[in-house]
């Protein structure tokens, strides 16, 4: 992000944490509301968030969402040190999942995610290693869809 | 259709008092898929599922669900019924099956919103 970046906030996210889910995602909805930003962008800025942070729960050891806010982007990034994704192309089908049982017992895992993260941002780029973790950059405009 | 209205029609019991009922409900989404929630449900939808659990209430606070409906007598952890209030999201419970309360409630609706 070139754009001057009026605010950033990283947020620690333990692998396996099922308990606390989520937390971090609903943190960043609401300040991204508290600046007063679009609600359709802040929905879309939430549902990524939340996709890119339950990825890091359900297969990666340790990870972290950041948020940053400029005047005309918000860029969230998730990183993890996981498994890594072996086949991208494959990843992004919507349907395609390698989730658990336990997984798909809280709701998830339905292979929606990375496929439900591109339909919702502006921006989407992925980079993964096997073996080395996933970054996935996530980039929304603040004006919106319909400006 | 108020969710007044949609409790009543479950005979659902209402799991975290004070919320306003008398709210339009005029979009309903029925899923145990929490990936399906984020995926495909329209903001200000009420949401009818068959989990419990605390990621509900956290897909339902991310994606503005205005209301979720719980079938099957299932009933969260008081936890989970915390973290609904805090966040003002109205939670019921019903002994309806999924399909008897997607029923029940379909009859309000009117033919086009079905």
């Amino acid at each position: 992000m070139t754009e001057r970046v009026a605010f950033r906030q990283g947020f620690p996210v333990s692998g396996g944490d099922y308990l606390h889910a989520g937390q971090a995602s609903v943190k960043i909805k609401n300040l991204l509301r508290e600046l007063g930003l679009k609600d359709d962008v802040v929905l879309r800025a939430a549902i990524v968030s939340y996709e890119a942070e339950m990825n890091i729960i359900m297969y990666a050891s340790q990870g972290r969402l950041e948020l940053a806010v400029a005047p005309h982007r918000i860029l969230i990034v998730g990183e993890d040190s996981g498994p890594g994704i072996e086949d991208i192309e494959l990843a992004m089908r919507e349907g395609y999942s390698t989730a658990t049982p336990e997984m798909r017992e809280l709701g998830f895992g339905a292979g929606m995610g990375l496929p439900n993260i591109k339909k919702n941002a502006d921006d989407f780029r992925i980079q993964s290693e096997p073996g080395r973790g996933t970054r996935l950059e996530m980039t929304i405009r603040t004006n919106g869809r319909d400006a | 259709m108020t969710l007044r209205e949609i409790q009543a029609s479950l005979s659902g019991e209402l799991l975290t008092p004070g919320v306003n009922l008398d709210i339009e409900c005029p979009k309903l989404f029925a899923s145990d898929l929490m990936s399906d929630v984020l995926a495909f449900i329209q903001p200000g939808s009420v949401l009818i599922t068959g989990l419990a659990n605390a990621h509900v209430v956290r897909t339902s606070v991310l994606v503005n669900v205005k209301a979720v409906i719980i079938v099957q007598g299932k009933r969260p952890d008081v936890t989970v019924i915390d973290e609904a209030r805090e966040n003002n999201l109205p939670v019921i419970s019903t002994r309806c099956s999924m399909f008897d309360a997607c029923s029940r409630i379909s009859r309000f609706l009117p033919e086009e919103n079905r």
